[in-house]
């Protein structure tokens, strides 16, 4: 028992002494896990909608498609994303390796297809009439696309939150493009992998719950939101 | 309306935020001497003396290597004799010089069933182990400690292939943690030995310490500019003369972790 105990009460300890080094890898956490959720986001939204809302041949074809992705490793992304940035990969000039930078373009892929296909299934359940509705009585497309969203907003925001949840949560992309350097790239999860490989288990336990509480917070914000956006 | 000027700052801020590249030295190195702390201390000191911040990416030294065969890191601190002289003379590392050293150890489970502690040295030790096909944990990840492993089976003349020998394919303390719970024979650094020991974690007790064969060496290679012509050789260059310099030698020999010593510096004061 004392393995549990002792994590929380130091969990609750770091969080009470304003410990800045936890408070550092908090802040760092919660911007590249967002910021990556918000640039899948602003193309996996989109396009989700779209796949959702339109009858095309090959549609089935990418539903599969972006259903499969969701069991992309994470380890995987992250070696490929390396193999970009890396000094002798494409994008190597962008000097972006070990970055917070790299983590966000990881985990922005990691978080796209898992955002791509719950918008899908969120729009398809919709009443298909939503759309042509809106068209029929005066809206532009994008004001009739802005009419499906607001329809399936719960939805979508359910989405966005499962994406962050897959990225706050992932080491492996994390720990490779970013390098897990203390006070620059040392995010949760990569903090956590390192403590517990050093022995510190109640160290890595209190980092584990102090994530918990950020996402909880997050989450608290998100459904705020989706109360207002009404 | 409220909500989405909230939205659109909140975006804004985020994607602002994350610097993107920066100006620092990175160094791939091997977790053993990041996860004592040793950098903590050295790292500052050539920081505040140079102005030069250091980045390091604390990972075994196979990968440790594999990144600088890439051109993403400027310099390596790893330790794997051999591996190293194979780097440097395939052109991509430049200037290898020892930095320090300290002793893998021999440990195993308390009842010592194989016999190994009244062995005499290393080599005879191994010999037992295999004789009585008894449990082995490698490491089995190419680091420094994994070459070194089968540098000492090769010493000791055995091949190890029986059953009970097994590959974990983790890190130093997840082995440790594994070999505990298997009763098995294990090498590890001695920093990691006594942070798990001294806490409790683990009841594997010291077999074979402090003998030539297992001496751990570490050095430091700067990455061939010739190669990587990015690389930031001069800083890289001011870095080594910096950790082999009187100073940062002896911040090296200084360094104790709960109470004890854990490296010995290449070039200790007289």
């Amino acid at each position: 028992m004392d393995f549990f105990l002792g994590g929380l009460t130091k969990g609750l300890g770091l969080l009470a002494q304003l410990d800045p080094e936890v408070y550092g890898i908090a802040w760092l956490s919660l911007r590249v896990s967002l910021s990556a959720v918000i640039l899948a986001a602003l193309a996996a939204v989109p396009l989700g909608l779209l796949i959702g809302q339109r009858e095309f041949p090959g549609k089935r074809f990418l539903v599969v498609l972006f259903n499969t992705l969701l069991a992309l490793p994470t380890v995987v992304v992250g070696l490929v994303v390396y193999g970009l940035l890396s000094y002798h990969g494409p994008l190597g000039g962008l000097g972006l390796l070990y970055t917070p930078g790299a983590m966000v373009a990881a985990q922005a892929v990691l978080a796209f297809p898992l955002i791509t296909a719950l918008v899908i299934a969120a729009v398809t359940t919709l009443d298909s009439r939503v759309g042509p509705t809106a068209l029929t009585l005066g809206a532009t497309r994008f004001q009739a696309a802005w009419a499906v969203l607001k329809e399936a907003r719960f939805a979508v925001l359910a989405a966005l939150a499962a994406g962050f949840g897959r990225v706050v949560t992932e080491v492996g992309a994390a720990i490779m493009v970013g390098g897990n350097i203390r006070h620059y790239t040392r995010t949760f999860t990569t903090a956590i992998a390192l403590e517990t490989s050093k022995g510190e288990f109640a160290q890595g336990m209190a980092l584990g719950f102090i994530l918990l509480v950020v996402a909880l917070a997050v989450n608290l914000a998100s459904h705020q939101l989706q109360a207002r956006w009404k | 309306m409220r909500s989405r000027f909230l939205l659109t700052a909140l975006l804004a801020l985020l994607l602002a935020a994350p610097a993107l590249a920066a100006d620092r030295l990175v160094l791939a190195t091997t977790t053993s001497t990041a996860n004592t702390g040793l950098l903590d201390v050295l790292l500052p000191a050539f920081t505040k003396q140079s102005g030069v911040t250091v980045h390091y990416i604390p990972v075994g030294t196979g990968k440790a290597l594999a990144i600088a065969k890439r051109c993403d890191a400027d310099v390596v601190i790893v330790h794997a004799p051999e591996l190293e002289k194979r780097f440097v003379a395939d052109g991509y590392g430049v200037d290898r010089k020892p930095l320090m050293h300290n002793y893998f150890v021999l440990v195993g489970p308390p009842g010592d069933p194989a016999q190994v502690k009244q062995a005499g040295s290393v080599r005879e030790a191994l010999k037992r182990i295999a004789q009585a096909q008894a449990p082995f944990l490698s490491r089995g990840d190419n680091s420094g400690t994994q070459v070194k492993e089968l540098a000492l089976w090769k010493a000791a003349g055995i091949k190890p292939d029986w059953p009970a020998y097994r590959e974990a394919g983790r890190g130093m303390g997840p082995t440790l943690t594994m070999a505990d719970e298997l009763k098995a024979y294990t090498i590890s650094d001695i920093a990691t030995y006594r942070k798990y020991q001294s806490t409790g974690r683990i009841q594997l007790a010291i077999l074979a310490d402090q003998q030539d064969l297992l001496k751990n060496l570490y050095s430091v290679i700067l990455v061939n500019p010739a190669k990587c012509p990015k690389a930031k050789a001069g800083q890289a260059r001011a870095f080594e003369k910096f950790l082999l310099s009187p100073q940062g030698q002896k911040i090296i020999g200084d360094f104790k972790a709960d109470g004890k010593r854990l490296f010995w510096p290449a070039h200790p004061a007289k």
